[in-house]
């Protein structure tokens, strides 16, 4: 056990040892570029074509339809504009429906399509984050396109109902021409919820390799053919033309062998992280105004909890002095009132989401470290307590 | 094309006797900004600075724009002392220079030159008035004046004045100790005292773990972009450990009054270091009625724990003339980044604005003050930031 707990997961992750050694031979052996037409260039594409095919089987998706990005970030760039730049859409701005909550890469693009003229809905969510899949087809509009839904929120853990709103846009589909296509954010869920294609209903889904113990630098797009993407980069003709670029290779072989982890072992993990959380949850609850703010029936590995009277960043501190790394809920100075968006959709006070805290767990951690992380948690909240007055 | 650097330094050979002082100061300042780029001989004669360069004239000239003391600074053509070489030379001038009128201004310190001033102004002028027809002659208020001067070592011609930034030479007037928070203000005060000629050290009360690690290094940060225009050697930044005296602070009876304490307690900090290092005076970025610990009675209170003067020079200016100030001198991108400091973790809801003597002291006789400012002083630790 390394002297130090690190429960900031969902910012990123060590790499697996696996990993590690399913990307050794590439970096300086089979170094190959798959465009090359050498037999160097050969064995790099055979090697790109088998961890697709993998890829899908563990998916439950056709090979040809995943596509790899340099980060989760892009692969949801890629997911909204590759709609939104077909020649129709450019001409004509549509409308989409996404929530308060998302990731910044998702909100971040939408803001953009705003500027170029698109029509824009959010799903309201409850003080949990929590959505009504049913409010989604009363915000449907004929110019809609794209809905756009995150499977496990990055900063609350709360499970989004995908699939009801898959099926919702698979019905409303059926008397379409424009067909709405229909992008899901499975950055945060994949090992740690179960994430079947075919049963998102989703045409778009974003994964990221350093969220799941593989390497940073690789993500992942699935995108079917109803969803018709173009490239919104340009350059030479790989991953179908539709995203530019030499392949990362090694980067390649870590999602894939990393997903296969995560994957293979998704029930004992979940089962192990769900012990971690509840022994978390229980043991904040002895904390004197502490708030879990992440739902009971979130992913298990997401906890996000306020402890008002102390300043987020203040406990991240003091915690790091104890070789326990945790993150913040907000942002942090007081100056520039960089608050969570998501703990402000859901309602929270400006103290609890100043004094926000999130715990992101890894199925590697043990319950004494838990305990350790409580005991310290409890006795380092009442310390700050104590200096302010 | 230019081979020489004109340097001017105007206010300091204003200076009487102590003159040379000042001028080797400013000498020793240029070399030090200069090391890194290459540069020939540095040579000064009848108040004045020429620098050789090595075809990078305007590299030299940029990097010239950091030393307090220098006016102004041109790029400089040598000829022979020849009329038809001087004329050639002139030509090249006027081509390298914008405007469309123009006078010739000519000294002659070597008098052997056959042509006397006048007479050299006037053969110049036709030159240029033939071979460039956009120009026309305005003695009263023109684009530019050519300047050619005659001189035992030849014929220098220039036209081009790059206005530096003034003040006197970094350290010429003494040391001073800055107190470096991290925001906006501090660093644009440490930069006008230098102008006027302080050599400044920086001081910063870090309170780890109720700050992070990125604000010290922000503070860093900033001390590197004002190291250039400290003059030669390195930037002393001392990191005062103020993690105690805050606790003290915020365990006291006086919420309100905590930041007006915790003020007087950096200056006492800061009062100490200053005997220590030979320094005399500090220097603060306070602007008169800003926040709470900056109203005149708060200044007042505050003030009270020490003998030794602060220079505030940010008294009069508002907070945009600051802001744009601090762009100027590239301290403000650092500045606006967000991490917690001192001055954001530790505000009190209600800062009292009009604090009362008889109440700090009350206040202060409840903490161990010497205890706490020889903590604070004994584990400060001091980092040497080379410009």
């Amino acid at each position: 056990m390394r002297n130090e707990i690190y429960l900031d997961n969902s910012a990123t992750t060590p790499l697996a040892e696996e990993v590690v050694q399913a990307m050794e031979p590439y970096w300086m052996i089979q170094y190959g570029n798959p465009s090359s037409p050498h037999l160097r260039g050969v064995a790099a594409e055979n090697t790109l074509n088998s961890n697709r095919k993998q890829l899908g089987r563990l998916l439950q998706a056709e090979p040809e339809n995943l596509y790899f990005t340099a980060s989760g970030t892009e692969a949801n760039n890629l997911a909204i504009l590759g709609v939104a730049n077909s020649p129709y859409f450019r001409r004509n701005p549509g409308h989409i429906i996404t929530t308060p909550i998302e990731h910044p890469s998702v909100l971040g693009v939408v803001d953009h399509l705003q500027e170029l003229g698109w029509q824009v809905s959010y799903l309201q969510v409850d003080s949990h984050g929590h959505m009504d899949a049913q409010e989604a087809a009363s915000l449907l509009q004929p110019t809609t396109k794209i809905v756009s839904v995150m499977l496990v929120n990055n900063e609350l853990g709360t499970i989004a109902p995908v699939s009801k709103i898959g099926r919702i846009i698979e019905e409303a589909n059926k008397e379409r021409q424009h067909k709405i296509i229909f992008h899901v954010d499975a950055v945060q869920a994949l090992g740690h919820v179960p994430v079947s294609i075919p049963d998102l209903k989703a045409h778009l889904c974003s994964f990221s390799g350093h969220k799941i113990f593989g390497p940073k630098g690789i993500g992942l797009l699935y995108a079917d053919r109803q969803a018709q993407l173009r490239p919104i980069m340009f350059g030479g003709n790989q991953e179908r033309g539709l995203r530019p670029g030499t392949e990362n290779i090694p980067a390649v072989v870590g999602l894939t062998k990393a997903a296969q982890l995560v994957i293979d072992n998704l029930d004992h993990n979940t089962k192990q992280l769900r012990e971690l959380r509840t022994a978390l949850i229980e043991g904040i609850k002895t904390i004197p105004d502490s708030r879990i703010n992440s739902p009971e029936n979130g992913a298990p590995h997401l906890l996000n909890a306020s402890f008002p009277g102390v300043r987020g960043e203040v406990l991240v501190h003091f915690l790091e002095q104890k070789r326990i790394f945790v993150s913040m809920g907000a942002a942090c100075s007081s100056k520039k009132k960089g608050v969570s968006h998501v703990l402000e959709a859901i309602g929270l006070s400006q103290e609890e989401i100043l004094s926000a805290i999130r715990f992101s767990l890894a199925p590697t951690l043990t319950l004494d470290q838990i305990q350790y992380v409580v005991y310290s948690l409890k006795e380092t909240v009442e310390e700050i307590r104590n200096i302010y007055i | 094309m230019y081979p020489l650097l004109l340097v001017r330094y105007g206010e300091l050979s204003l200076k009487g006797r102590n003159r040379k002082t000042f001028e080797d100061l400013l000498l020793t300042n240029m070399r030090s900004a200069l090391t890194d780029l290459p540069h020939g001989k540095i040579t000064k004669t009848y108040g004045r600075v020429y620098l050789e360069t090595k075809d990078n004239w305007s590299e030299l000239a940029q990097r010239l724009q950091t030393v307090f003391g220098i006016v102004s600074v041109s790029p400089v053509l040598r000829r022979e002392l020849d009329l038809e070489q001087i004329k050639e030379g002139a030509s090249l001038v006027v081509q390298d220079t914008p405007g469309s009128t123009f006078k010739v201004e000519a000294r002659r310190p070597n008098k052997a030159f056959p042509l006397n001033s006048p007479e050299l102004c006037h053969a110049l002028g036709g030159h240029i008035l033939r071979n460039f027809s956009h120009l026309r002659v305005d003695v009263h208020n023109p684009d530019f004046v050519l300047n050619v001067e005659i001189r035992q070592e030849g014929a220098f011609l220039y036209s081009q004045v790059i206005p530096c930034l003034r003040g006197l030479p970094a350290g010429s007037s003494g040391k001073g100790i800055l107190l470096l928070s991290g925001g906006i203000d501090s660093p644009v005060a440490g930069f006008l005292s230098m102008k006027r000629g302080v050599k400044i050290e920086g001081l910063h009360f870090y309170s780890y773990p109720f700050t992070s690690e990125r604000s010290k290094a922000k503070v860093v940060e900033l001390a590197e972009r004002l190291a250039p225009y400290n003059g030669h050697g390195s930037f002393k930044l001392w990191i005062a450990y103020f993690t105690e005296i805050q606790k003290a602070l915020q365990k006291g009876s006086y919420p309100n009054l905590s930041i007006t304490l915790m003020r007087r307690f950096m200056l006492r900090i800061a009062s100490k270091l200053a005997e220590r290092e030979k320094a005399l005076a500090l220097i603060t970025g306070d602007s008169l009625g800003q926040v709470a610990s900056q109203t005149m009675e708060s200044i007042h209170v505050i003030n009270e724990v020490t003998n030794m003067p602060i220079f505030r020079p940010l008294i009069g200016m508002d907070k945009q003339e600051i802001i744009d100030l601090s762009v100027s001198i590239g301290t403000y991108e650092t500045s606006i980044l967000p991490y917690e400091d001192c001055c954001t973790v530790f505000v009190p809801k209600n800062p009292a604005t009009k604090p009362r003597l008889e109440q700090v002291l009350q206040a202060e006789a409840e903490l161990d003050v010497d205890g706490l400012v020889n903590e604070a002083l004994e584990k400060t630790e001091l980092l040497r930031i080379n410009n």
